[in-house]
C-alpha cells in the first residue's frame, strides 16, 4: 500500500506518486503563537487520507488556510498543479475544493432541499441578472434538483426533503452538509470531523458515504479524532502535533510509530482507561 | 363622537401618499435585512438621498424629472456601495453601527448651512414638482372617493405611489423565488457556508445592499413629492425605525408584509388619534389635551407593537415555523 502512495522513503513530508494538493512552507501564527508551520505536505489524488492530531494541533487551521477562510503569514500550495495561495474561498470551492465544517453549517431557515440546490454550481439564475427571467435558468433548475434528490435519497434524506434544516438532528445535518458538498461534484472533499457527535450507528453509514466517494474518484481529506474510525477506512494518514507533520504513513504503521503514540495516542494507547481506572480502584483497596 | 369620520380619516391612511412610500422603503428593508440578513439602521439615508438626488437635480441643475429620478437613485445606490464596501466584509454588527452612523451624518450635512445654496439647510428644499405634475394627465378639479377628496395631483402622486409599490413588489417576488434569492436567504443563516459552497458572498450582500437601497430612494421621491417640500429633520432615526416597525409588523421575509405592514400601521396611528381625539372632545380623557393626543398614539401603537412581537413575531405574513427554531 505505502509504496503505491508514496514515493521513496515513507517519512514527514514525502512525495507522493500522483498529488493533488501539494503545501509548502506554510505558517500561520496567533500573536506569538506558531498554530500552523508545515513545511511540505502532499495530499494523494483518489485516496482517504486522514489528518489526525492531538487538540490544538491545529489541524482545523491549517483547513482553514487550505481552503481561503484564513490567511497564513507565509506559504504556497497548489491545488491540481495550479496555485491556490491567497485565492478566495469561494474561488477554491469552484475549483473542485469543497469542505464541511466542524461545527455543523446546515442553512437552518432554508429547506433541505433548497439547501442542497445551493451546492450545485453553474447555476444562471443565480446571478442578478440572470434571475430575472425564468426561462433562463428553469431547466438547470430542474437538474440540479434531480442530483439533489439522488444525493437525498443516497443519504436517506429524501423524507426530510420539504423540512427545514433546522428541523434535523444532530447526525442528519452533518449527513446534509456532507450532501451538499457533493452537489458539485469536487475533486476534493474536505471534511473537518464528519464523526463528531453522530450516534454509533449513523457514524457506520457516515463511513460507507465516504468509502462511496473514493470508489466514484473524489479525493477525500479529513480530519478526525476517532482511532477506529481512522484505521477503518483511510489508505493514508498524516499527524500534526504543535502544528507541524511530525508523521505520516499507512494507518497500520503510523500507528506503531513512537512519534505519534508520543505525541497523540500516549503512554496508555493500547489500555483501556476504563480498565485503568477499576485497576488502580482495586490497588488502592 | 364622529365616528364616520374617524373611519373614513383611517381608510384615507391606507392609500395615503406617505404610506406608499414607507411601503417602499420597508420592501427595500426587506432585501437588506429579511432576505440577506443585513443590519441596516440607515434606511433613512437611502430614502433621504432619493427625494436629495431627486430636489437637487431638478432645482440647482434644472433636470427633467426623469433624469432627476436618475439622479436620486444613482445617489442612494453609489452610497450603496460607499457603506457596503468597507463594511460588508466585516460582521452584521458592524455594518449596524456604521448604518446608523452613517444616515446620521448624512442628514447633519444636509442640514448644515454651509451648502444652504443647494441643500437648503434646515429649511430644506421646496416647489421641485413642476416637471413631474406637469405629466399629470387627470384633469384639474376635487376627486370624491368617497371617504375622501383629494385635487388632480394628490390623485396623481397617489397613484404613481402604489404603483411603484406594486412594480417594486412584482420585481421583488420573482426576484427572491430566483435561484439568486436563495443564495440571499443562505447568506442569511450560515455565509461562511454559502462561501464553501462556491458563491462570492460579497458581491451578493453588495447587490442587495444596492437594490434594498434604490427601492428606498424612490420611497424616499414619494415622500417629498407630494408636499414638494424635503427637509432634512424629515430623514431622522424616527423615520427608519417607522420601516422597521411597518417591516416586523408584516413579516420580515415577506413581500406582501411590508405593504399590509405599512397600511395597518398607518390606519392604527390614525385610528387611534381620531378615536381619542373625540374622547378627549367628549370630555372623556380629562388628564389629556388635543395636543397630547398627536404624542401618546405612538406610545400606544408601541404597546401594541409590542404585543405583537411577543405574541407574533412573525408578523402578519411570516411562516411561523421559520421562527420556532434559533428560539
Amino acid at each position: 500500500m505505502a509504496n503505491q502512495i508514496a514515493i521513496g522513503a515513507v517519512e514527514p513530508g514525502c512525495k507522493k506518486v500522483d498529488p493533488i494538493l501539494v503545501a509548502d512552507n506554510v505558517t500561520r501564527q496567533f500573536g506569538g503563537l506558531t498554530a500552523v508551520n508545515v513545511e511540505h505536505v502532499e495530499i494523494p489524488r483518489g485516496q482517504i487520507t486522514a489528518l489526525i492530531g492531538p487538540n490544538g494541533a491545529g489541524k482545523t487551521t491549517f483547513f482553514n488556510l487550505l481552503t481561503g477562510f484564513d490567511k497564513p503569514n507565509t506559504g504556497t500550495w497548489t491545488f491540481e498543479g495550479k496555485d491556490l495561495a491567497g485565492v478566495p474561498s469561494y474561488k477554491v470551492a469552484r475549483r473542485g475544493m469543497i469542505r464541511t465544517f466542524q461545527l455543523t453549517k446546515a442553512l437552518s431557515l432554508l429547506t433541505v432541499i433548497d439547501n442542497m440546490r445551493l451546492g450545485s454550481q453553474d447555476q444562471p439564475g443565480e446571478g442578478f441578472f440572470g434571475s430575472w427571467l425564468r426561462f433562463n435558468w428553469k431547466s438547470r433548475e430542474t437538474q440540479i434538483t434531480a442530483k439533489a434528490d439522488e444525493l437525498l435519497k443516497r443519504f436517506k434524506l429524501d423524507a426530510k426533503r420539504e423540512d427545514y434544516a433546522a428541523a434535523l438532528s444532530g447526525g442528519q445535518r452533518k449527513l446534509l452538509e456532507m450532501a451538499r458538498a457533493l452537489m458539485s461534484d469536487p475533486k476534493l472533499v474536505m471534511l473537518d470531523e464528519p464523526m463528531a457527535g453522530v450516534n454509533p450507528a449513523l457514524t457506520q453509514s457516515l463511513l460507507e458515504h465516504i468509502k462511496d466517494l473514493k470508489s466514484n474518484g473524489t479525493t477525500v481529506l479529513f480530519v478526525e479524532h476517532d482511532m477506529h474510525m481512522v484505521r477503518h477506512i483511510s489508505d493514508w494518514v498524516i499527524v500534526m502535533a504543535e502544528g507541524k507533520i511530525v508523521a505520516e504513513g499507512p494507518p497500520a504503521e503510523v500507528m506503531k510509530n513512537p512519534a505519534v503514540i508520543d505525541a497523540y495516542l500516549g503512554a496508555h494507547a493500547d489500555t483501556d482507561l476504563g480498565d485503568v481506572e477499576i485497576g488502580s480502584a482495586k490497588e488502592g483497596n | 363622537m364622529d365616528w364616520l369620520n374617524a373611519l373614513n380619516l383611517t381608510a384615507g391612511e391606507l392609500i395615503g401618499v406617505y404610506t406608499a412610500a414607507y411601503v417602499l422603503a420597508a420592501l427595500g428593508l426587506a432585501v437588506h435585512f429579511g432576505f440577506t440578513g443585513l443590519l441596516n439602521f440607515g434606511q433613512a439615508a437611502f430614502a433621504a438621498l432619493g427625494a436629495y438626488g431627486y430636489s437637487i437635480a431638478t432645482l440647482t441643475l434644472n433636470w427633467p424629472w426623469w433624469a432627476a429620478v436618475l439622479a436620486g437613485l444613482a445617489a442612494s445606490g453609489v452610497f450603496a456601495l460607499l457603506l457596503g464596501i468597507p463594511t460588508l466584509r466585516l460582521r452584521a454588527d458592524y455594518l449596524a453601527i456604521v448604518t446608523i452612523a452613517a444616515a446620521q451624518a448624512l442628514r447633519y450635512a444636509f442640514s448644515a448651512s454651509d451648502y444652504a445654496s443647494v441643500t437648503g439647510a434646515s429649511n430644506g428644499l421646496s416647489e421641485f414638482g413642476e416637471s413631474f405634475y406637469s405629466l399629470n394627465p387627470i384633469p384639474k378639479g376635487r376627486y370624491d372617493l368617497g371617504f375622501t377628496s383629494m385635487s388632480e395631483n394628490e390623485l396623481f402622486i397617489r397613484i404613481i405611489g402604489w404603483s411603484l409599490v406594486v412594480i417594486a413588489a412584482v420585481f421583488l417576488f420573482f426576484l427572491t423565488r430566483s435561484p439568486w434569492g436563495r443564495v440571499l436567504k443562505g447568506i442569511r443563516e450560515d455565509e461562511d457556508a454559502v462561501r464553501a459552497l462556491g458563491k462570492n458572498v460579497f458581491a451578493y450582500k453588495i447587490q442587495a445592499l444596492v437594490i434594498g437601497g434604490t427601492i428606498a430612494s424612490l420611497g424616499g421621491m414619494v415622500f417629498v413629492m407630494s408636499s414638494q417640500t424635503n427637509q432634512p429633520s424629515t430623514w431622522g432615526t424616527n423615520f427608519t425605525f417607522m420601516i422597521w416597525t411597518i417591516l416586523l409588523l408584516g413579516g420580515a421575509a415577506t413581500i406582501l408584509g411590508p405593504i399590509v405592514g405599512g397600511m395597518v400601521f398607518f390606519a392604527l396611528l390614525m385610528f387611534t388619534q381620531s378615536v381619542m381625539e373625540g374622547l378627549v372632545k367628549m370630555g372623556w380623557l380629562p388628564f389629556l389635551d388635543i395636543a397630547q393626543v398627536g404624542q401618546i398614539r405612538f406610545l400606544l401603537v408601541g404597546l401594541i407593537l409590542m404585543l405583537l412581537v411577543i405574541f407574533r413575531p412573525q408578523g402578519i405574513f411570516g411562516n411561523k415555523k421559520e421562527l420556532q427554531f434559533n428560539g
